[in-house]
Parts: structure tokens; C-alpha cells; sequence
């Protein structure tokens, strides 16, 4: 048989990142505990050129290679470039947190590098198998990066409760898989959507496969009533993990579902009227907008307020999804960017104000935060105003988008719904901002923060007003990853 | 002669029983990961049945790389076990109950 070796050109960024993350398991080796900025530095260059060769295979058409088993596309592209970027930069955050802890080790930018890799082929996957084995790469590596403390009891609880009900999900997901195989005799996503168009099919099992599936969906992506594990995780892991969680794996997440419910199941959205997708989406997200909003409101703690605005957020994205038109996946994919880089901001302004031996979890710990840094509670201003969606923050316009998507197809209940609980929404972000400006501060020690930090940080909360005042240029990258 | 559904009914009635293991059990955290392994096991007996019944292999490849991810997922539940079981010395899933709110 022969074989073609430029099939393998679609596939050159995942080959760059094994490659990547296999190098710098064997270079971490050899290294000392104070080289390990040497790991680091690999780590992150690789990342770049990791972007670099996913923008070079870039081309506007499709590319179908390994038995149509992979997929490379113009949303392939555009989201690969973005996790790749977005891991940069959590790593980036990162390492101040690491070093001052005693975790900065090889391991952990092994286990993020094989992360970052199931979420590239994840976002490449054609077949149901491909998305499955990204799906137990990026997860396998989470579960032990957020045990990464292995003296915190609190690491250790919220990796066990990842844990099991990853698995759980999974689990689900597997077996509406085996029924939809069993239903049409096909795994491969393009197969799968033209059996799924012909009328003899036996509905019943399909029905069944695609409720675990969604199940299994929810559960990932962390949609109300699946989300217990959310705010566990986030909580209990390193704040370095949970920045990482919480930007990266949501465009992975995101990925997930477009590739399962857009490529492969397209055809059951509605065929029945509430028996496909669209009507299991529009309660999960009704769900997750209203529980997410609401608990945020009562919490204490930072990191579990933001994992319940996270919840919240993904209600928005399910939101776009469930439209079911190109220009509802555009707006997805468009909060799901611009998601990521808020909670890359949000999250790296926690790692900024915490340092050794003390951590910024508490609200309280923000009381002030104008007086101690003007310049950062700006920037946190910028990024709070921007989660809850105040113009002229780019958070405004992804949520504006949605919503038109959803209106657009005659749901505009939903939309009302939507609007409500992120009227609700606002109140814990710009009780953060209130604490930070008209609060006396609990300390006055200074940030300690380091110079990169500090540089990302800012580009980071100006990125939100920029991107909110140009919203175009992100606007047409997300268009044309849907082909419009 | 087995049909067809009798293979989808007893992998329904084990992926039950390993859901009603996860949600039940508040004692040991092993039980609970050979729930997790069950519910695998469930799907690959879906997955055989479909594969022989269709006349096609592939499901039979799927159930492969499952049992091989099984095999890592069980090694990285595991080690978290262990950690957990260091800090903890107790291994009841009742104990998991630091993070609230």
C-alpha cells in the first residue's frame, strides 16, 4: 500500500506539539531545579511556532485525510491558532505562581502541552473516535494538573471529584456514541449527517444516543444541571490550573460541540420539534444562565465566583450553538474567544495579587485594590465591565451577537431570558469594582507581581477595550471560519 | 439465537447499575472506580453487539482504544487516590466535603 506523505501536512501542528511536549519531557530531565526556566522557555517558544505552523497550513478550503477520520478547516485554524495563544499566555501567568510555591516543574508543562495537544485534535476530529481520544488526552492531563499541589488537601479533593465525574461524562458521551453507531453503522462525522438524512432510520435509538450525548456535552462543557464539578475544581486547584481550565479547554469545549452537534448530528436540531438538540440546548442553557448567575451572586470566594459566571457564560455560548445558523455559530465562537480572554484577565489578576504564602481567593482581599495599584483596578474594572457585558468592552457585543442569533430564529424569549439573568449577572462584577474603589484596603503592601506578568496583564485588560471598540476585524475572523 | 436486543438490554442494565454505584456509594472511592470501569465495559458490550450485528469492524476498533483508555484512566484515578489518601488518610467519599459554597 502506499502511502502519501502530504497527508500528513493538515496534521503539522499536532505532530509540532507531541514532538514539543515529548522534547521537553526528555530536556527536563537533564535540568536542574534552577534551570527549569529553561523547560519554561522551550515550552513557550514551541507554543508560538506551534501558531505559526497552524496559520502556515492554513488555506480556505477543506482538507479530509486518515480515512476522513480528520479535519482540517477554516474553523480548525482559526481555533487552534487561539488555544495555542491562549496557553501561551496562562503559562506565562503561571510561572510567578509556580516558582513562588515550590511547583515549578517540568511535569507541569509536559502534562499542559499534552493538554493543549487533545484540544488541538479535538478541534480537528472528523470521526467520533478521534474526538473521543482528544476528549481522554486533554481530560487525563487536567485530572493531574489539578492534583499538581500534592500536599494541598483541597488539590487533592477537587482532582478526585474531576475525576469521577469526568469519567461519568465520559461514560455518557460513550454510550450515546455506541447508540447512534449502532442507529447508522458509521463513526465518521460527514457519513454520519448524510445516513442521518434519510428517513428509514429507527429514531427511538437514535433519540436515546443523542440524549447521553448532550448529557455527556453538558457535562464537559459544565452546564446547569451538570456542573457540580465546576466550582469544585476551580476552587480547589492551583489558581495556575484553574486559569488554564477555565480559558483554554472552553474553546476545546467549544469545539466539541460544534464538531458533534453542527458536522455530526446536524440533522437531528429539530427534527421533531423538542426531540433534537435544540430544545435539550435551549433548557441547558436557560439553566446555566439563571443557576450560574444566581449562586455567583452569593459567593466569597473569587475563584468559585468566577467559576459560577463561568457557568453562565457557557449558558451565552449554548445559546449561539442552538441557533443553528452560521451566523449563531459565529457568535459562539466569537464569545467563546472573547470569554477566553477574560478569564485569562480575570484569573491572571488573581494570580497578580496573590504571592508566597497568601492567595487573593477572598473578595475582601480586592477592598482597595485603586489605592494599592490604580493602574491594575483599572485594568480589573475594564475585564469585570467587560464579563458582565457593558458596552464599550467587547463582553457587550459578544453577548450583543448572540442574542441577534437567537432572535433570528424566532426565539426571542430565550434572548429575554438571556438579557435578565445578565442583568442579574451584574451585580457580583461590579460589586468587585465597587470593593476595589470605595473600599478601604485590608493591606497596603504593594503588588508584587513580576514585570511579564504585569505586561500581559495590561495588554490584557486593554485588549477588551480595544477589541470592544473594533470588534470587526475578530467579528470577520469568526465569519470566516464558518464559511460566510 | 441472541438478538440483538438482549445484548442492548443487559449493557443497559450494567450501565444502570454503575450509574446507581456512582451515585449510591458513600463509602469507598474504589467502588467507585470500578463503577467507572463497568460503565466502560457496559459501552464496549453495546459496541461488540452493534459491530457483529452490522457486519462492520470498526466498532470492534472503538472498543480497543476504549479499553486503552480505560487502562490510563484507572492508573491516573489512582495515583489520585494515593495523593488523596496521603493527605488524608481516609479514602470515604464522605470526607470529600472541604470545598462548599
Amino acid at each position: 500500500m502506499h502511502f502519501d506523505s502530504s497527508i500528513l501536512i493538515p496534521v503539522l501542528p499536532e505532530i509540532f506539539v507531541l514532538t514539543l511536549a515529548c522534547i521537553v519531557l526528555v530536556v527536563d530531565l537533564f535540568l536542574k531545579d534552577e534551570q527549569r526556566i529553561i523547560t519554561y522557555g522551550i515550552t513557550q517558544i514551541g507554543l508560538v511556532f506551534a501558531a505559526v505552523i497552524a496559520l502556515a497550513v492554513a488555506q480556505p478550503d477543506t482538507q479530509v485525510v486518515f480515512d476522513g477520520s480528520y479535519v482540517r478547516d477554516a474553523m480548525s485554524d482559526v481555533l487552534k491558532v487561539a488555544i495555542y495563544l491562549v496557553s501561551f499566555v496562562a503559562f506565562l501567568y503561571a510561572k510567578d505562581y509556580l516558582k513562588d510555591r515550590g511547583m515549578f516543574k517540568g511535569e507541569f508543562y509536559t502534562l499542559g502541552l499534552f493538554a493543549v495537544l487533545g484540544m488541538s485534535i479535538m478541534v480537528s476530529a472528523n470521526s467520533f473516535l478521534v474526538i473521543y481520544l482528544g476528549l481522554e488526552l486533554l481530560a487525563l492531563s487536567l485530572y493531574a494538573l489539578v492534583a499538581f499541589n500534592r500536599d494541598s488537601k483541597q488539590g487533592a479533593e477537587a482532582a478526585m471529584k474531576y475525576f469521577v465525574l469526568g469519567a461519568l461524562a465520559s461514560g455518557m458521551l460513550l454510550y450515546g456514541i455506541s447508540m447512534i453507531y449502532g442507529a447508522t453503522g458509521t463513526i465518521r462525522f460527514d457519513e454520519l449527517s448524510t445516513a442521518l438524512a434519510s428517513p428509514d432510520l429507527n429514531n427511538m435509538v437514535l433519540v436515546f444516543g443523542l440524549v447521553f450525548v448532550v448529557v455527556g456535552l453538558a457535562f464537559k462543557f459544565g452546564a446547569v444541571p451538570f456542573h457540580m464539578w465546576v466550582p469544585d475544581v476551580y476552587h480547589g486547584a492551583p489558581t495556575a490550573v484553574t486559569l488554564f481550565i477555565s480559558s483554554a479547554t472552553k474553546i476545546a469545549a467549544f469545539a466539541l460541540a460544534v464538531r458533534l452537534l453542527k458536522d455530526g448530528l446536524g440533522e437531528l436540531q429539530m427534527p421533531g420539534g423538542w426531540e433534537g438538540w435544540q430544545g435539550m440546548l435551549i433548557i441547558l442553557a436557560i439553566l446555566s444562565m439563571g443557576v450560574g448567575n444566581l449562586i455567583a451572586v452569593a459567593q466569597t470566594n473569587i475563584k468559585r465566583m468566577l467559576a459560577y459566571s463561568t457557568i453562565s457564560h457557557v449558558g451565552f455560548i449554548l445559546l449561539g450553538i442552538l441557533a443553528g445558523t452560521q451566523e449563531g455559530y459565529t457568535a459562539a465562537m466569537f464569545y467563546t474567544l472573547v470569554y477566553a480572554i477574560m478569564s485569562l484577565g480575570g484569573f491572571g489578576m488573581v494570580i497578580a495579587m496573590s504571592r508566597r504564602g497568601f492567595e487573593a481567593e477572598r473578595l475582601d482581599d480586592y477592598k482597595g485594590l485603586s489605592h494599592r495599584s490604580p493602574w491594575f483596578a483599572a485594568m480589573m474594572l475594564l475585564l469585570m465591565f467587560s464579563m458582565a457585558g457593558v458596552p464599550p468592552t467587547v463582553g457587550f457585543f459578544a453577548k450583543l451577537f448572540v442574542l441577534d442569533a437567537v432572535v433570528s430564529v424566532d426565539l426571542t424569549w430565550v434572548a429575554l431570558v438571556g438579557v435578565f439573568f445578565s442583568i442579574i449577572g451584574a451585580f457580583y462584577y461590579i460589586r468587585i469594582i465597587k470593593l476595589m474603589y470605595f473600599d478601604k484596603p485590608l493591606d497596603d503592601s504593594p503588588l508584587t507581581a513580576g514585570l511579564d506578568t504585569r505586561i500581559v496583564l495590561s495588554l490584557n485588560g486593554l485588549s477588551v477595550l480595544a477589541l470592544g471598540m473594533f470588534p470587526a476585524g475578530l467579528l470577520s475572523i469568526c465569519t470566516a471560519a464558518f464559511g460566510g | 439465537m441472541i438478538a440483538l436486543s438482549d445484548y442492548l438490554i443487559l449493557g443497559a442494565i450494567l450501565f444502570s447499575l454503575s450509574i446507581v454505584g456512582i451515585f449510591i456509594n458513600r463509602k469507598n472511592l474504589i467502588v467507585l472506580m470500578m463503577c467507572v470501569e463497568l460503565m466502560l465495559l457496559a459501552v464496549n458490550m453495546n459496541f461488540i453487539a452493534f459491530s457483529h450485528f452490522l457486519g462492520d469492524t470498526t466498532g470492534q476498533v472503538f472498543v480497543f482504544f476504549i479499553m486503552t483508555v480505560a487502562a490510563a484512566e484507572a492508573a491516573i484515578g489512582l495515583a489520585i487516590l494515593v495523593v488523596l489518601f496521603r493527605s488524608r488518610r481516609s479514602i470515604n467519599v464522605e470526607d470529600l466535603d472541604s470545598l462548599k459554597g
